[in-house]
C-alpha cells in the first residue's frame, strides 16, 4: 500500500500562492479560510539574509496527534496512500483535532466540521495530481509514494538536503521541504 | 503554416488594425451575444486569462452551468498547462459583487459617483451626441483613448474610424517605454511583451529592480524556476531584499537611483579587462572605442560611494557575468519609469548585453516569431490634419508611441490644441498616472468622460458616462496573435453569462460607431464572423481553434545562431555603442550618470511593486485574491520602525513631502529591505465608492507619487522620486 507524501523545492518556490488559490477554486473552501498556506522565513540581518518559501498544508503524518485524539473516528487514516482525512458527517465539532495539531493545519468550516487538506483525495483516485502540485507555475512541488523507492519524490529525497517541519514532535510529516 | 518573416516583424512591429474596404451591416441585439445554454455535468471550454495582460491560454471548467475554476491550457505556449495565482483566481472576477451592472450616466458633478440607470441605447446616443459636437467644435483628435489590453482593439478602431491619431497606454510612459527606447537605441528594436527574455537558457541571470516571482508574468516566472533548477548564476540588484534575491547568488542592496552608475562600472570591468564577446563587438558594434573612451571614468571604486556595492563585488559580478557570455540575460525589467534617466539607464543595460554578446543568442534575447494572421480588410481610417496631441514638436524625440501624460498636458493647456473628449478603457487612470491632482485638473476640462470597465475603479467615479463590460471569461475579443517563442494564435471566448447588463467591448465598440454613421468600418455582424474571415484568410480553421483555444505554428529559428539574420534597424545598422541620432538630438551619446536628489531627514524613498496575487488596481474587488492578500503593507527596515516606535501589524498613515498623507497601512518591520526606503504594493488603498469590498484597505503610492521626472528623451514618468514619513493610527 502506498504511503503518499509531498516534496517540495524550496529553491524553485517563489510564494505565489497559486497553491492556495488552486485549493480554493478546486474544493470551494469558503471565503476566509484556507487548506494551505504560504510560510517566507528570513534569517540573519540585512543585507546578508535568506529567505526560505515554503508552501505549507496537513502534512498527513504517519502518526498523526488528530486521528488518535478524535473522539467519534471522524478523523482517520484513508486506506488510499495513507492520507488522513476527516468523515464530515461523522465529525461533531468538538475541535480536539484543531488543537493536537501542531501545524495549525485544521479549521472548523462553517457547516460546523472540522476541515484541512485531503491531497485532493477525489483527484488522487483519478490518477490526478493534487490541485496546488498540478497549477504550480514553477513546478516546485511533488507528489508520490513515498515507500516506491523509485518514484519521483523518494529519489529527490534521496538525492537533495531536505528537512520537514518539527519532526521534534515525533508526529512523522509526510511533507519535505528541499532546501 | 505561414510565419511572418523577421523583416515583416521589424516593418509591422506596433501596428494594430488593419485597413480596407467593405460594406455596412447591422446589430440584431443581444443574438449576438451567443448566450449559452446552461448544460448538465462538468463542461470545458479553452479560452485566454485577462487577469494581467499576459494573455495565458486557459481553460475553464464550468460545472451544471456555474463557472467552477480556471486552470492553464496545456497545448498554450505561454501558460504551458499552468496559470499564475491570479489566472487561477480569475473565477472572482465572474462573482465579483461589485462589478458595474448597467449603464450609468452621471447626475450630479463629476466624482461624487452619483449615477442614473440607462439603458445601453441611451448611454450610446448620449456619447455619440457629445462626440458629434466636440468634433463640430474642435475637429475629431479632441477625442482621445487611453486603453489598455486586447480588449482595447475595437475601441481603437471605433476612434480610428472617428478621426482621432489620440490613442495611447499607460504602459508605455508609465512602464516599460524607456526600455523600449533605449533598446531601440542600440540594437534597433524594442524587447517587446511577452519580453524576448531566453530566461529558460540563460545560465547568468542578472535582474536589476526586476521582481520575478512577485512580479508574475507567468512564462517569465516559471522560466526562471526553470533557470534556477538548471543551477543558472542569479545576481539580483535591488534595495529590498525581494523573492527573486532569496534565490541569487549574489545580492547587490544598492542605493536606490544609482543603477546606472552600477551599470557604468560594470561595462568599465568587462572593457578594461577585455572580457566582453570580442568577436561579437567586433562584427556587430558601432562607435565602440569611443564608447571604451567614455567610460573610464567609472570605475568599480567611482561607484562604490554612489551605489553602496564595494568594488570587488562589482568586479565579481561582472566577471561571472562575462564567464557566461553569451548566455548571460542582464533582465531589461518591464516598469522602469524610476528616476528620469530610465531611457538612459535601459540604454546602458543593452549595451551591457551587447558586449556580452546575448542579443539574439541563446540564453540571452531570442528572435520572437508570429502566426501570419492578416488583419480584417476595414476601409481606410481618416487621416488627421492635425496630428497627434502627446508630442508637440516632438519634444520627447525618442516617444515612438503617445503619452498618456503628454494628452493629459494637452487637456489641461488646451495646446497645442483643445482635448475634449475622454474614452478610458480598462486603465484605472487616477491609479496608474502620476499626481492625480493634474488628472483631475485635465478632467474638468472635458465635455465627456466615458469609462468601460468591468468594476467601478476611482477613474469610473469621475465619468460622465460608465459602460459595463463583460469579464474575460463572459466575452469574446480580438485574437491573440502573438510574438513568441513559436507561433500561435488563440481565443478569447464566452465560457459563462454575464450576471447583469453587461457587454463584451466588441458590442460596444461596434454599436458606438453605428451611432456616429460608422457602421461601415464594421462590415461583419458579429465577432464570430469577423474571427471566420481572419482565420479563413490565415489558412486556419475557427473550429478547430474553438475547441483547442490555442493552434500552434511550427518552431521557426529564434537565434542567430539557428539562421536568424543578425539586422540591427538603427541608423548605423549596427549595435550602437555610440549614438549618433541621441548626439544630434542634443543627448548624451553614451550614457552619463547623474546623481540621484536625496530626500530630506526622516523621510523613506517610496517605492513600489507588484504582489503575484492582484494586477494593478483591478483585482482588489476579487474576492477569491482578497482571500490572499486583502491589503498592502509597507514594508519597512527594523531599525528604522524601532526609531519610529513601530513593529510588524501597527498602523501608520504615509505623508509625502507635499504634506499628502495616504489611508492607513499596516507596518511590515524587516531585515528585507534598505534603512532608506519604504516599499508597498501598488494597487490598494481604493477610495471608489463602489469597491464596497476593496474600499480603505490598505494604502494607495500613487496618492503619494505628486512629484515625477519626465524622461527627456521619451517623455516616461519617473516615480520613485518621492519620500515619506510615518504618522502612528491606533488601529
Amino acid at each position: 500500500m502506498a504511503r503518499l507524501g509531498m516534496v517540495i523545492d524550496t529553491k524553485k518556490c517563489v510564494g505565489c500562492m497559486d497553491c492556495v488559490v488552486a485549493c480554493k477554486t478546486e474544493n470551494n473552501v469558503p471565503e476566509g479560510y484556507n487548506k494551505d498556506w504560504i510560510v517566507q522565513e528570513t534569517k540573519g540581518a540585512f543585507p546578508t539574509l535568506t529567505t526560505e518559501i515554503r508552501s505549507e498544508r496537513c502534512n498527513h503524518c504517519d502518526n498523526p496527534p488528530c486521528v488518535s485524539c478524535c473522539p467519534t473516528g471522524a478523523s482517520h487514516v484513508h486506506e488510499l496512500g495513507k492520507v488522513v482525512l476527516v468523515t464530515k458527517n461523522e465529525c461533531i465539532g468538538c475541535k480536539a483535532c484543531v488543537a493536537s495539531c501542531p501545524y495549525d493545519a485544521r479549521f472548523i468550516h462553517p457547516d460546523g466540521y472540522a476541515d484541512k487538506c485531503t491531497f485532493c483525495i477525489h483527484r488522487v483516485e483519478k490518477g490526478l495530481d493534487p490541485a496546488c502540485v498540478s497549477v504550480c507555475p514553477t513546478h516546485c512541488m511533488y507528489f508520490g509514494d513515498l515507500d516506491d523507492p523509485n518514484s519521483q519524490v523518494s529519489r529527490l529525497l534521496a538525492s537533495r538536503k531536505n528537512h520537514s517541519l518539527m519532526p521534534e514532535v515525533g508526529t512523522q510529516p509526510r511533507i519535505f521541504y528541499l532546501r | 503554416m505561414n510565419s511572418l518573416s523577421r523583416r515583416r516583424f521589424l516593418k509591422i512591429s506596433g501596428a494594430t488594425i488593419g485597413v480596407a474596404a467593405a460594406g455596412s451591416a447591422v446589430l440584431k441585439g443581444t443574438q449576438l451575444l451567443n448566450r449559452k445554454k446552461p448544460s448538465a455535468g462538468v463542461e470545458t471550454i479553452p479560452t485566454f486569462c485577462d487577469i494581467c495582460f499576459w494573455k495565458c491560454g486557459a481553460i475553464a471548467y464550468v460545472n451544471d452551468g456555474k463557472l467552477w475554476k480556471v486552470e492553464g491550457n496545456p497545448d498554450d505556449p505561454l501558460s504551458n498547462g499552468r496559470l499564475c495565482p491570479r489566472g487561477t483566481g480569475g473565477v472572482g472576477a465572474h462573482y465579483d459583487p461589485d462589478r458595474l451592472k448597467a449603464p450609468l450616466i452621471r447626475k450630479s458633478v463629476r466624482g461624487k459617483e452619483e449615477w442614473v440607470e440607462v439603458t445601453w441605447d441611451e448611454a450610446f446616443t448620449y456619447i455619440a451626441e457629445k462626440m458629434q459636437k466636440i468634433k463640430a467644435n474642435y475637429g475629431p483628435e479632441a477625442v482621445a483613448l487611453f486603453s489598455h489590453g486586447i480588449g482595447g482593439n475595437f475601441f481603437k478602431h471605433t476612434l480610428k474610424a472617428f478621426g482621432t491619431p489620440n490613442i495611447a497606454a499607460p504602459s508605455f510612459a508609465q512602464c516599460r517605454g524607456p526600455r523600449d527606447v533605449g533598446f531601440r537605441l542600440t540594437f534597433g528594436e524594442d524587447v517587446s511583451s511577452p519580453e524576448r527574455t531566453d530566461i529558460k537558457n540563460a545560465k547568468c541571470l542578472v535582474l536589476i529592480g526586476s521582481h520575478l516571482g512577485e512580479n508574475m508574468h507567468n512564462t517569465q516566472v516559471q522560466e526562471f524556476a526553470e533557470a534556477i533548477e538548471n543551477g543558472a548564476s542569479i545576481i539580483v540588484v535591488d534595495p529590498r531584499f525581494s523573492v527573486a534575491a532569496s534565490k541569487a547568488k549574489h545580492y547587490l542592496p544598492i542605493k536606490p537611483g544609482t543603477d546606472l552608475a552600477l551599470l557604468l562600472a560594470w561595462m568599465n570591468v568587462i572593457v578594461n579587462e577585455k572580457l566582453y564577446d570580442f568577436e561579437y563587438v567586433q562584427k556587430y558594434g558601432f562607435g565602440f572605442e569611443q564608447f571604451a573612451a567614455s567610460i573610464q571614468q567609472y570605475t568599480p571604486e567611482w561607484a562604490y560611494p554612489e551605489t553602496g556595492i564595494e568594488p570587488e563585488l562589482i568586479r565579481e559580478t561582472a566577471r561571472e557575468m562575462a564567464r557566461f557570455k553569451p548566455a548571460t540575460l542582464v533582465h531589461p525589467g518591464r516598469h522602469v519609469t524610476w528616476y528620469g534617466d530610465d531611457a538612459q539607464r535601459s540604454r546602458a543595460v543593452a549595451m551591457l548585453n551587447a558586449l556580452l554578446g546575448s542579443w539574439g543568442r541563446k540564453g540571452g534575447f531570442y528572435t520572437p516569431v508570429s502566426m501570419d494572421v492578416p488583419s480584417y480588410p476595414y476601409p481606410d481610417y481618416p487621416k488627421s490634419a492635425k496630428g497627434k496631441v502627446d508630442n508637440p514638436d516632438h519634444k520627447y524625440p525618442f516617444a515612438h508611441e503617445t503619452i498618456t501624460t503628454g494628452i493629459r498636458e494637452a487637456t489641461i493647456t488646451g495646446k497645442p490644441y483643445p482635448v475634449k473628449g475622454w474614452f478610458v478603457y480598462a486603465t484605472n487612470l487616477l491609479h496608474a498616472l502620476p499626481n492625480e491632482e493634474e488628472t483631475i485638473k485635465a478632467i474638468q476640462n472635458l465635455d465627456l468622460l466615458v469609462v468601460i470597465d468591468v468594476i467601478p475603479s476611482e477613474i469610473a467615479g469621475w465619468a460622465d458616462v460608465v459602460l459595463p463590460e463583460s469579464v474575460y471569461l463572459e466575452r469574446h475579443d480580438d485574437l491573440n496573435v502573438e510574438w513568441f517563442r513559436e507561433p500561435f494564435v488563440a481565443l478569447r471566448q464566452p465560457v459563462v453569462d454575464s450576471p447583469h447588463d453587461q457587454k463584451p467591448n466588441w458590442w460596444m465598440a461596434k454599436k458606438l460607431a453605428e451611432k456616429l454613421d460608422l457602421g461601415h468600418y464594421y462590415p461583419w455582424n458579429d465577432i464570430e464572423e469577423y474571427f471566420e474571415h481572419r482565420l479563413k484568410a490565415a489558412g486556419l480553421s475557427y473550429s478547430e481553434l474553438k475547441k483547442k483555444g490555442t493552434i500552434r505554428g511550427a518552431k521557426q529559428p529564434i537565434y542567430f545562431d539557428e539562421g536568424v539574420p543578425a539586422e540591427f534597424p538603427t541608423p548605423s545598422g549596427k549595435i550602437e555603442f555610440y549614438s549618433l541620432q541621441l548626439q544630434q538630438a542634443g543627448f548624451d551619446p553614451v550614457p552619463k550618470y547623474n546623481r540621484p536628489a536625496a530626500g530630506p531627514p526622516g523621510y523613506l524613498r517610496l517605492l513600489y511593486g507588484r504582489a503575484p496575487v492582484h494586477s494593478f488596481s483591478r483585482t482588489q474587488s476579487n474576492r477569491v485574491l482578497m482571500d490572499m492578500m486583502n491589503e498592502n503593507e509597507v514594508w519597512i527596515n527594523t531599525n528604522i520602525a524601532a526609531r519610529f516606535g513601530l513593529k510588524s501589524g501597527d498602523y501608520v498613515r504615509l505623508k509625502n513631502k507635499d504634506g499628502v498623507v495616504s489611508n492607513r497601512i499596516k507596518v511590515k518591520a524587516t531585515e528585507r529591505i534598505r534603512p532608506d526606503c519604504a516599499y508597498m504594493v501598488h494597487g490598494f488603498g481604493h477610495n471608489a465608492k463602489g469597491l464596497t469590498f476593496a474600499y480603505g484597505k490598505g494604502a494607495s503610492d500613487a496618492q503619494l507619487l505628486t512629484r515625477y521626472i519626465t524622461d527627456p528623451l521619451m517623455g516616461g514618468t519617473a516615480s520613485n522620486m518621492n519620500f515619506a514619513t510615518m504618522e502612528s493610527e491606533v488601529a
